[in-house]
């Protein structure tokens, strides 16, 4: 209730911006700031000459380092940075409400085809990072490595015991994501095969909070960006039963040779897709802003993705 | 709710009977609307809610995997109204758009099925509609399933929505609260309103109601992390002993939460309905040489019954709408099981942790607006019930019937 009732205040007030206004009444200009002390994000939308970026959470401290090592650099430019998830970036582009979606899954079907009923095109994507996956075990799990196949055996519910994979004869506690996380599905597509995750799994409202969970449970198993870190193992992952296993970082991730990673994105109205807003996009994907990639804890593209300025 | 000659009436009418000047007149109208305001405002929210979830309820959404394809070389082939259908345009959206972004549209579509991988195509369940009420109420063997199951997971190629488990979860975590915090809050306000010395009651009360201002977020996070710790190492010992499985966040770990939420609702109205009762009750009860516990429980309590009743419902109303301390607090896994120690999935929690993500418009986004829908019917029918009720009992203890 509390979103809806936020998406619907802002839409008001992004109407209420947009009417013209006598700009050199004085009451008008207190009664401007004072909206625009209060409701910032809603006005900025409205103003031209911003950009606005909104959608995955995954992405949404690393777009905020771009945007301000940006403006830094580009003083007129101004950037507003929102989080909220992939989808809902992905609907406020199709509502005009943003410029650039930020999403940490590749786009559905289902939005490209609103996206064509609002602007007559398919959005442009951009990959803009990679992110790796890496499954978490307590600290004090004696298990180092595990394949893909007990990996997916594990997270649909087949492989019950820590025993059957070289563990404790101890029953597996599976952690995972809401299920309107980027990672809940990618992990979902490409570890598990399209097939669902066993009901019994305990779903935690964040990557941090499943890396908790884990740490707290001896017996316990989760996944999340490779990135997380402190208070549980990151198990090496090997492709099938019998390969080498890879632990995961940034040399194994850029490479490939780590098996579970994905590319995070950047989508945008073609026709925006110039101007200022060209020029941010284009600056992202830079050896500049792959930079700051690896300080927010994701990597950088390789240099074939990379964009020359 | 009372007799259409009740004193209040009288007293109104006395009141109003005087001239009033315009401006106290303008005030009261203004205030008259802004109370109409807040009916208007859950009126306005139902039928927000009823009419996103409506498709639900007509049969008018299609979840199945695999849908009809038409190449875009068909394009002149179909009529402009089967196109129309096809790519499930209304008509003034159809009006507005030209050739090249209706075949892009009809690319976009065969794009989609092309997506999905070929095992999935064949799958038995890729043709059912899964948002049909069968699919949601009853237990299905879908495919990699060894027995038919209630299966809520809405993120999967084959999408299944059965409501039950988040049913159970809601009515799990609410009835812990409630046994939890019922006989506490009905306890203290009898204490409160009958035993206690007037110097300890003056802040025992707004001690207890002060409970309602903890924000919910905070009460899960204390749940989340001070709770379930504390209380993992007991409930793995009892569920243990049992024979049961547990887990660490747990429907018991989340309906104490919930109960700590509950308290001061039930407590206030408990309280407020056993000072209510008529002081001559108790005095006479103490003239005929009851004691002042015997007085509290066997003459003011009875009587008071009716109003208890309505805080226990109001409670249970709060409970199984509360959203925030289950969604921290209950491990979210959906699944069919009275045991509490298990970890449960409630519906608020699932509107909410899914909502955000929802294709807008999209079989999902329906899904979680039609339990919306549920629970506002069934938080409204409790409510209506308890109402019933109360007055039924209260004519009762009236002797009018």
């Amino acid at each position: 209730m509390a979103l809806l009732a936020a998406a619907v205040f802002e839409q008001a007030v992004s109407r209420r911006v947009s009417t013209p206004v006598k700009p050199n009444s004085p009451l008008t200009m207190k009664l401007r700031s004072l909206t625009l002390g209060l409701l910032l994000a809603g006005l900025a939308a409205a103003q031209a000459g911003d950009i606005t970026m909104k959608g995955s959470d995954t992405l949404v401290v690393l777009a905020q380092k771009w945007a301000e090592e940006y403006m830094a650099k580009n003083p007129e430019a101004k950037i507003q940075v929102t989080g909220g998830g992939s989808g809902v970036g992905l609907a406020a582009l199709q509502n005009k409400t943003t410029d650039l979606a930020n999403s940490s899954r590749k786009i559905r079907a289902k939005e490209i085809e609103s996206c064509i009923k609002a602007f007559g095109k398919r959005p442009t994507e951009y990959k803009v990072a990679l992110d790796g996956l890496s499954v978490y075990v307590s600290a004090d799990n004696p298990v180092e490595a595990l394949s893909l196949p007990q990996l997916e055996a594990i997270f649909t519910g087949r492989i019950r015991n820590w025993k059957d994979v070289g563990g404790p004869d101890a029953p597996i506690t599976v952690y995972s994501r809401e299920n309107s996380s980027g990672t809940y599905e990618f992990f979902k597509e490409h570890v598990l095969g399209g097939k669902d995750f066993t009901a019994s799994a305990q779903t935690m409202p964040g990557t941090a909070a499943v890396l908790q969970a884990v740490a707290k449970d001896k017996h316990g198993i989760g996944y999340g960006g490779a990135a997380y870190g402190a208070g549980a193992k990151h198990l090496k992952v090997s492709k099938e039963d019998g390969s080498e296993p890879i632990e995961p970082n940034e040399e194994t991730v850029v490479s490939g040779k780590y098996p579970i990673w994905r590319h995070l994105f950047i989508y945008v109205n073609p026709a925006q897709d110039t101007g200022d807003i060209g020029k941010f996009l284009r600056w992202i994907r830079s050896d500049t802003g792959q930079e700051l990639v690896k300080e927010i804890g994701y990597y950088p593209l390789p240099k074939n993705l990379r964009a020359a300025i | 709710m009372g007799d259409s000659s009740s004193p209040a009436e009288a007293r109104w009418r006395q009141l109003n009977t005087r001239r009033r000047r315009p401006l106290e007149w303008l005030a009261e109208r203004v205030i008259f609307a802004v109370s109409l305001s807040a009916i208007v405002m859950v009126f306005l929210i139902f039928l927000f809610v009823a009419k996103e979830s409506l498709p639900v309820f007509t049969g008018g959404v299609d979840s199945a995997l695999v849908q009809p394809v038409r190449p875009v070389e068909d394009f002149d082939r179909l009529s402009r109204a089967e196109l129309q259908a096809y790519l499930g345009l209304s008509d003034a959206e159809f009006a507005r758009k030209d050739d090249e972004t209706l075949r892009l549209l009809m690319e976009v579509k065969a794009e989609a099925q092309d997506e999905i991988p070929a095992e999935f195509r064949e799958d038995k369940d890729a043709r059912l509609n899964t948002a049909q009420w069968r699919y949601l109420l009853l237990p299905y063997q879908w495919t990699g399933y060894d027995a038919p199951a209630f299966i809520w997971q809405p993120i999967s190629l084959i999408h299944k929505y059965n409501i039950v488990p988040l049913f159970i979860g809601s009515l799990k975590a609410t009835l812990v609260a409630l046994v939890f915090a019922v006989p506490l809050s009905v306890a203290a306000a009898i204490y409160v309103s009958q035993l206690a010395h007037p110097r300890l009651k003056e802040w025992l009360k707004p001690a207890i109601e002060m409970l309602a201002g903890i924000p919910s977020v905070v009460a899960g996070f204390f749940a989340l992390i001070v709770m379930a710790t504390v209380l993992e190492a007991p409930i793995s010992a009892v569920a243990g002993w049992l024979g049961l499985p547990s887990s660490r966040l747990n429907a018991l770990v989340a309906g104490l939460a919930l109960g700590f939420a509950i308290i001061p609702v039930v407590f206030s109205i408990a309280e407020d309905a056993l000072t209510s009762v008529p002081r001559s009750y108790v005095q006479g009860a103490l003239a005929l040489g009851a004691s002042k516990w015997k007085a509290a429980w066997q003459i003011v309590l009875p009587a008071a019954l009716p109003g208890v009743f309505a805080a226990v419902i109001l409670g249970f109303g709060r409970a199984i709408g509360e959203t925030m301390i289950v969604l921290m607090a209950s491990g979210n896994a959906s699944i069919v099981s009275w045991n509490i120690f298990d970890s449960t999935r409630t519906i608020t929690a699932t509107i909410a942790a899914e909502l955000a993500e929802a294709v807008f418009g999209g079989h999902h986004y329906r899904m979680l607006f039609m339990l919306g829908t549920l629970l506002f019917i069934v938080t409204f029918a409790s409510n209506f019930l308890a109402d019933l009720v109360i007055h039924r009992l209260k004519a009762r203890l009236e002797g009018r019937a």
